[in-house]
C-alpha cells in the first residue's frame, strides 16, 4: 500500500509525536509512506480568511506533485485533510477551477490523486482486524475517550466518517483492547487557533472539553489531530494558572496503535507530551499483572 | 360546409390587460371556416353566454370556439351553452389564452397577443375537423371500498352506510382504529381518545351495511368509475375467524415474544395477539416471524402449538394460506393516514440510541392506562419519574436539508396537550418546550396553549435544539433562547421530540395500485387545493383523512364526511354518463401486430379474428379490438400504432395535424 | 435613522455580499440552531442567528464590524446543522473578507495572528512557529504571551528551532502573489 504522504507544518513540531508514530506504525502495517518532496503549507486557516483562490492554490501545490508519481495522499493532521480534501473536491466537480488553479500552480492537477486522512486509511483500506492481528500488548482496561475535533467530519461533503457519530478512532481503538468510553464531544471544536490569538475564548473552549473528559472518567483521550492535541495537551498548564488543575494525558491515535504493537514510548515520540503519560502506562502494566495473577490463581484453582 | 363562431374572452382584465383581444378577433375574422368572431368582457357570464347562443342562431353557426381559460375551469360551461343552442357539444373547441398566455407573458403584450392569435387558429382549425359524438353510459356497482380504518376511514363508512349504501373497510392490521387508537387524550378538550373512538369502532363493526375486512392488504384494482374491480389479499390469520369466540385464552400461555408495535416496541407481546383490549375484531392473529411453531418449521422442525391446545373452539389454523379474492366497487376511498417521522436520522440527537429520547407517539403509550407502564410516566431507561422534561418541536418537519420541508400542522398542539399532561400526572415535573413558531390555528387552539404556558407553567423557549447527549444518567439539551439572543444548556431526564407525520410508507405503491396521484413527499394529491379536496383525477376515488396530508383529528373526521357525500352522490345514480373521447381502430387499417394490446393501462384491447373478403376469396385476420366501456381515453395506443389505425376520438391525428399545420402556416 | 435609510446606505455592500458570497440568505428562517450549536456562542457580541438575521436585512456594515465574524473558529457545525441549507460559516467567512477589505476588522489581534503566518508562508512556505508567536507578539504588543511555552517546548523537543526554506521558494511566492491577485480582482467570489 503506497501512498505520498503530507504530514504538514504541525507535524514538524508542535505535533511531532504524530509524525513519529505515524511512520513508525504505517511502517510496521505494512503502509509505504513516501513523504512530498518540498512540499508547502496548506494554508491552515489562515489562508481561507483571506480569500478562496490563496486558500485552494496552497494544498492543490502538493496534491499535484502527488499527482504526477500517481499516488494518493495520506494526511495525518486534520486541518491539511480538510483544506487539501476542499481543492481535490473543487478542481474535480469543475474544469473552469481546475483551468484555474493549473494556472496559479503553474502544475497540472486533474483531481485524481485523494486525499485521505490517514485515520480512514488505517481504518478502511487497512481494517481494524489487520491493526488488531498485530497488538503484542493489548491496551485492556484503558478508559480512553475519542475526540475527532471539528475538521475530520466537517463540512459533511468533505468528511471521512460520520459527521455527528464519527466511529474510526472508536473502531481502532477497540481493536487495541481499549474500552472506548461515550461522550457528547467527539466533534466539539477545541478552539482551534483562537488559543493562540484569543486565548481567553480559546482557553474556555479547550476547558470544556476537558471537564466532560474527566466526568466521563478517561484515563486519556485519544485524537488525530494536532491542533487539537496541542490545545488539550499544552494549555493544561495555562488552565492551571486559572485555577483549574487538570492532568488528562493526550494521545495521537498512531501512539496508541504502536504501543499496543509494543514500539517503545521514546520511538513514537509519548515522551515529548506536557502531560506526562506515566499513569496511562502504570495502569496498562497494572492491569496486564493482574491478568497474570488471574490467570494464575484460576491455574492454580484448577 | 363549416361555419364557425370565435369568441375572445377579456376575462376581466385578467387576459384584456395583456392580449389585444379585439385585434385577436379581427385578425381571425378572415381565416377559414370563420363565419362569426367577436370579443366580450366575461364570456362565462350569462350575457357572454346568451351573445353565443344568439350568435349561433342568427350566423347559422355549426362549430364554436371559445378562447378564454383553462378547460379545466369552464368547458362544461361552454359545452352546455352551445348544446343550449342546439348544437352537439363536441362541435365546440376552448382556446386557453390565461393560463397558456396572459398569465405567462405579463407585460410582453404585443408578443402575447401574436400567441394567442395562434392558439385561436389552433382552435378553428381543430374544430374543423370536430365530429359529432354522443355520450355513452355504463352502470353503477353501488358499493363503496374505504381502504384504512383509521378514524377517517372509520368516519366515512359510517357517513356512506347510514346513507343506505353498502361499504367495505379494508385495514391492513389486525384491527380497525388506526393511530387515534394509539393515542391517550385528544386535544384541545382532553377527552380520552379510545373513550370517543371506540363508540365509531363498534358501530362500524356492527352497521348491517358496513363489512370489516382487517388484517388484508389492496392488491391490485381494475375498471374505473362505477365499476372498480377489487382484488383484495386476506393474509393468514391462523386463526379461523367463524370458530374464534375472542376468549383469549390462546394468549395466556404463548411463549413467543416479539416487539409490541402498539406500544412503540416499548414492551414486548405474545406472538398470537390482538393489538390493544379494545381491537376490533376481538379475534387474535398469529404473527408467524415471532411464533415459535412457524420459526420451528423453517428450520425442518414442528414445536410448540400451545394456542392450539387451549383453544376451547378449536380455531387455531395452523395451515391457512393468503386468499386472493375479487369485489366489485363503484366507489374508492383512500383513508390510509400517517405515519410517524423516524428521527434516527439525526445524530445530533443521539441517532436514535439514547432510550430517554422518545417521540411523541411514545409518549401517548406512556401515558396511557393500558399501556406499558399503565399510565406513569416514567424514562424507559430506568423507569424513573423525570424530574425535567425537554420537549423538541418541528423534529423532521420544517427541514427541507434532513427531513421534510413541510409543517406537520398538528406538533403545536399535541406538544402543548402532552405537556399539560406531564404537569397534571407529575406537578413538581419542569416542562420547557424548544419551539420556533407556534401555530395554533383551530377552534380553541390558541386558548389551549396559552393556558400551557399561564396555567400549567410550562416554559416556550423560542430556538431549534442543536444537539442532545447523554451526560451521566441525564440528557443534556443544548440550545438558543433567540429571543434572549443567549445559548441555553438543560439538563433534562427525558427529552420528548415532536416528530413529523409522513405518509404511510406504502402510500406510493398504493397510489399506482389505485391511479392515483402523489407529491414528492408521498402524500396522495386532491383533484384541485381549494375546490376538490377530497377528490383526486382520478374519477371515482377519493380521500380522506391524512393520507392527503398532515391532519389532527377534527380536520380528518370532517374530511371524511366530505369524501362521503361524494360517494353517495356517485352511488345515487343509476347509469353514469361515459365520456364519448375514447380510442376507436379503423380495421382497415390495423395489420394486427398486438402492439397497442400490452400498453393499454386499463386492458381495453384485444385481438379479434375477422373475415374479410380479398380478391373474391374470404381470409381471416387479426384486428385490434377496443372495448369501449373500459377505454378511459389516454391516447397510449394511438401512438403506439405504427400504421395509424388507432384513433382517439375527438382528439385525432387528422385534428392534431390540423393544429399543428395552423401553427406552422404562421410561422412560415 | 429609519430602516429603508440604513438598507440605502447598506446597498453596495448588501450586492458585494451576494456577489463574494453566493449565499441564498433569504433561505433562513431564524430558527436559531446555528447559534445553539456554536461552540464560541457565548463569547460573541452577536449571536450567529442574528449576524444572519443582519445580513438578511441587508446590515452589512454592523454585520462586518462584529467582533462574533472573528471569533467564530470555522468548525462548521452551523451550516453542518442548518435545516435550509444555509451555508453560515461561509457568510461568516465572507464577512471577515469584506471586514478586511473595507478597513473595519473589529479582532485586529486575529486579523494580525493570519497575516503573520501568510507573511511566514510567503517567505518559506512552511511555518515556522518561533517566527509566529514572535511575529505575533511583535504585531500585537503582547510581547510575552506564549512566550512561556518556549523553555517548556524546547524541553519537550517539540519546536523545530531552524526554519525549512523551501527548495523552491520562488514557485511558492509566484503561485501565493498570483492566487492574492486572483481573489483580489474577483473579490473573493466564490
Amino acid at each position: 500500500m503506497d501512498y505520498a504522504y503530507f504530514p504538514g507544518c504541525s507535524l514538524e513540531s508542535t505535533g511531532i509525536e504524530f509524525h513519529m508514530s505515524a511512520k513508525a506504525v504505517t511502517k510496521a502495517l505494512g503502509i509505504n509512506l513516501i513523504e512530498i518532496p518540498d512540499w508547502n503549507c496548506c494554508g491552515a486557516s489562515s489562508a481561507h480568511t483571506r480569500g478562496h483562490w490563496i486558500s485552494l492554490a496552497l494544498p492543490a501545490r502538493n496534491m499535484a506533485i502527488a499527482e504526477a508519481a500517481k499516488l494518493d495522499v495520506a494526511i495525518p493532521c486534520a486541518a491539511c485533510y480538510a483544506r487539501s480534501k476542499q481543492v481535490e473536491v473543487e478542481v474535480s466537480q469543475s474544469a473552469e477551477t481546475r483551468a484555474k488553479i493549473e494556472e496559479i500552480i503553474g502544475r497540472p492537477y486533474k483531481g485524481e490523486s485523494k486525499a485521505r486522512n490517514l485515520t480512514d486509511i488505517l481504518y478502511r483500506d487497512l481494517g481494524v482486524d489487520k491493526i488488531a492481528a498485530k497488538v503484542v500488548r493489548p491496551l485492556d482496561g484503558l478508559n480512553v475517550l475519542t475526540y475527532y475535533g471539528c475538521l475530520m467530519t466537517r463540512p459533511p461533503e468533505l468528511a471521512c466518517d460520520d459527521v455527528e457519530d464519527p466511529v474510526s478512532l472508536d473502531e481502532i481503538m477497540k481493536a487495541l483492547g481499549a474500552n472506548v468510553l461515550q461522550w457528547g464531544f467527539k466533534t466539539e471544536c477545541c478552539g482551534g487557533s483562537l488559543t493562540a490569538c484569543r486565548p481567553k475564548v480559546g482557553l474556555d473552549m479547550t476547558q470544556k472539553i476537558l471537564d466532560a473528559a474527566i466526568k466521563a472518567g478517561a484515563d486519556c483521550i485519544v485524537t488525530a489531530c494536532p491542533m487539537c492535541h496541542s490545545n488539550l495537551d499544552m494549555r493544561q498548564a495555562q488552565l492551571a494558572k486559572h485555577d483549574h488543575n487538570y492532568h488528562m494525558p493526550v494521545f495521537f491515535i498512531t501512539e496508541m496503535i504502536g504501543l499496543a504493537l509494543g514500539m517503545k514510548q521514546k520511538d513514537l515520540g509519548v515522551d515529548r507530551h506536557f502531560i506526562a503519560t506515566e499513569e496511562v502506562m502504570c495502569k496498562l502494566e497494572e492491569y496486564e499483572q493482574e491478568q497474570i495473577q488471574k490467570m494464575m490463581n484460576e491455574g492454580g484453582e484448577a | 360546409m363549416e361555419r364557425v363562431g370565435v369568441f375572445i374572452c377579456h376575462c376581466g382584465s385578467n387576459i384584456g390587460a395583456v392580449v389585444d383581444c379585439a385585434r385577436v378577433a379581427e385578425s381571425v375574422k378572415d381565416y377559414p371556416g370563420v363565419a362569426f368572431s367577436t370579443d366580450y368582457k366575461y364570456m362565462c357570464s350569462e350575457p357572454g353566454q346568451e351573445m353565443i347562443q344568439n350568435a349561433i342562431r342568427e350566423h347559422n353557426l355549426n362549430r364554436v370556439v371559445v378562447a378564454s381559460c383553462s378547460p379545466r375551469m369552464h368547458e362544461k360551461t361552454f359545452r352546455a351553452c352551445v348544446a343550449k343552442a342546439g348544437l352537439n357539444e363536441y362541435m365546440f373547441e376552448m382556446a386557453n389564452i390565461r393560463e397558456h398566455c396572459s398569465w405567462v407573458h405579463a407585460g410582453r403584450n404585443e408578443e402575447a397577443t401574436e400567441k394567442a392569435i395562434d392558439l385561436v387558429k389552433m382552435a378553428i382549425s381543430k374544430v374543423c375537423n370536430n365530429e359529432v359524438l354522443m355520450k355513452g353510459h355504463a352502470p353503477v356497482t353501488k358499493r363503496a371500498l374505504v381502504v384504512g380504518g383509521g378514524i377517517a376511514g372509520i368516519q366515512c363508512a359510517l357517513d356512506i352506510a347510514n346513507n343506505g349504501y353498502q361499504v367495505d373497510i379494508l385495514e391492513r392490521t389486525p384491527s380497525i382504529g388506526g393511530k387515534m387508537s394509539q393515542i391517550d387524550k385528544t386535544f384541545p378538550t382532553i377527552d380520552c381518545s379510545a373513550c370517543i373512538l371506540t363508540p365509531k369502532m363498534v358501530e362500524a363493526s356492527s352497521h348491517p351495511n358496513i363489512k370489516l375486512i382487517t388484517f388484508a392488504e389492496l392488491e391490485k384494482v381494475d375498471g374505473y368509475v362505477g365499476n372498480f374491480e377489487v382484488t383484495i389479499r386476506s393474509k393468514a390469520r391462523s386463526v379461523d375467524m367463524s370458530k374464534c369466540t375472542g376468549c383469549g385464552t390462546c394468549m395466556t400461555k404463548c411463549p413467543g415474544k416479539a416487539d409490541d408495535e402498539f406500544n412503540m416496541n416499548l414492551r414486548k407481546r405474545t406472538a398470537i395477539y390482538t393489538p390493544f383490549p379494545q381491537a376490533i375484531p376481538n379475534k387474535p392473529v398469529i404473527d408467524r416471524e415471532s411464533c415459535l411453531k412457524f420459526k420451528s418449521r423453517k428450520e425442518g422442525k414442528d414445536v410448540c402449538g400451545v394456542c392450539a391446545k387451549l383453544c376451547p373452539a378449536g380455531a387455531i389454523d395452523y395451515e391457512q394460506q393468503d386468499e386472493l379474492f375479487t369485489e366489485r366497487y363503484g366507489a374508492i376511498v383512500m383513508a390510509t393516514g400517517y405515519e410517524q417521522f423516524d428521527h434516527s436520522i439525526y445524530g445530533e440527537y443521539g441517532y436514535g440510541k439514547y432510550p430517554d429520547v422518545i417521540s411523541g407517539l411514545h409518549f401517548e403509550r406512556l401515558v396511557n392506562a393500558s399501556g406499558p407502564t399503565q399510565g406513569h410516566i416514567v424514562r424507559p431507561s430506568d423507569h424513573k419519574e423525570p424530574k425535567t422534561v425537554v420537549m423538541v418541536k418541528c423534529v423532521g418537519s420544517r427541514d427541507p436539508e434532513h427531513g421534510k420541508s413541510y409543517c406537520s400542522r398538528t406538533c403545536c398542539m399535541y406538544t402543548a396537550k402532552q405537556a399539560t399532561m406531564i404537569r397534571d400526572h407529575c406537578p413538581d415535573t419542569k416542562v420547557y418546550v424548544f419551539y420556533m413558531d407556534v401555530r395554533t390555528p383551530g377552534k380553541l387552539y390558541d386558548e389551549f396553549y396559552n393556558r400551557t404556558r399561564e396555567e400549567y407553567g410550562v416554559e416556550y423557549i423560542r430556538g431549534r435544539v442543536s444537539k442532545i447527549y447523554q451526560d451521566g444518567e441525564t440528557l443534556r439539551v443544548k440550545g438558543e433562547d433567540t429571543l434572549l439572543g443567549r445559548q441555553i444548556e438543560i439538563d433534562a431526564d427525558m427529552v420528548i421530540l415532536a416528530n413529523a407525520m409522513i405518509p404511510n410508507p406504502d402510500s406510493e405503491r398504493m397510489a399506482q395500485i389505485v391511479g392515483i396521484g402523489y407529491d414528492k413527499d408521498g402524500w396522495f394529491t386532491e383533484s384541485h387545493p381549494k375546490l376538490g379536496p377530497v377528490e383526486t383525477h382520478t374519477a371515482g376515488v377519493f380521500l380522506a383523512g391524512a393520507c392527503q396530508g398532515p391532519k389532527d383529528i377534527p380536520d380528518s373526521v370532517a374530511q371524511a364526511g366530505a369524501a362521503a357525500v361524494k360517494v353517495c352522490a356517485l352511488l345515487s345514480k343509476d347509469q353514469l354518463e361515459t365520456e364519448p373521447t375514447v380510442s376507436k381502430v379503423d380495421n382497415k387499417l390495423c395489420s394486427g401486430c398486438g402492439l397497442c394490446v400490452p400498453v393499454c393501462p386499463y386492458k381495453a384491447i384485444s385481438l379479434e379474428t375477422i373475415q374479410e373478403r380479398v380478391a373474391g376469396k374470404t381470409i381471416e385476420r387479426q384486428v385490434a379490438n377496443i372495448n369501449g366501456s373500459l377505454c378511459q381515453g389516454c391516447g397510449a395506443c394511438t401512438v403506439t400504432c405504427r400504421s395509424g389505425a388507432a384513433n382517439l376520438k375527438h382528439f385525432t391525428n387528422a385534428q392534431i395535424l390540423a393544429e399543428v399545420d395552423a401553427l406552422c402556416q404562421t410561422i412560415l | 435613522m429609519t430602516l429603508n435609510e440604513r438598507q440605502q446606505q447598506n446597498e453596495a455592500l448588501r450586492s458585494e455580499f451576494l456577489r463574494r458570497s453566493g449565499v441564498d440568505v433569504s433561505k433562513c428562517y431564524q430558527c436559531g440552531k446555528c447559534s445553539a450549536g456554536c461552540p464560541v456562542g457565548d463569547h460573541m457580541d452577536i449571536p450567529t442567528n442574528k449576524i444572519m438575521r443582519l445580513v438578511q436585512m441587508g446590515l452589512i456594515d454592523e454585520a462586518m464590524q462584529s467582533s462574533a465574524i472573528w471569533l467564530c473558529a470555522s468548525c462548521v457545525t452551523c451550516t453542518t446543522r442548518c435545516p435550509k441549507g444555509v451555508d453560515v460559516a461561509h457568510v461568516m467567512e465572507t464577512l471577515r473578507q469584506m471586514a478586511k477589505d473595507h478597513n473595519c476588522v473589529a479582532e485586529k489581534n486575529i486579523d494580525k495572528f493570519h497575516t503573520v503566518w501568510m507573511n511566514i508562508l510567503h517567505k518559506m512556505g512552511r511555518m515556522y512557529e518561533p517566527g509566529l508567536i514572535v511575529g505575533r507578539n511583535m504585531v500585537t504588543g503582547n510581547i510575552f504571551q506564549d512566550t512561556s511555552f518556549g523553555v517548556p517546548y524546547l524541553a519537550h523537543r517539540k519546536l523545530k528551532l531552524m526554519p525549512y526554506k523551501s527548495n523552491n521558494i520562488d514557485e511558492i511566492k509566484r503561485m501565493i502573489e498570483k492566487a492574492e491577485a486572483m481573489d483580489r480582482e474577483e473579490g473573493g467570489a466564490r
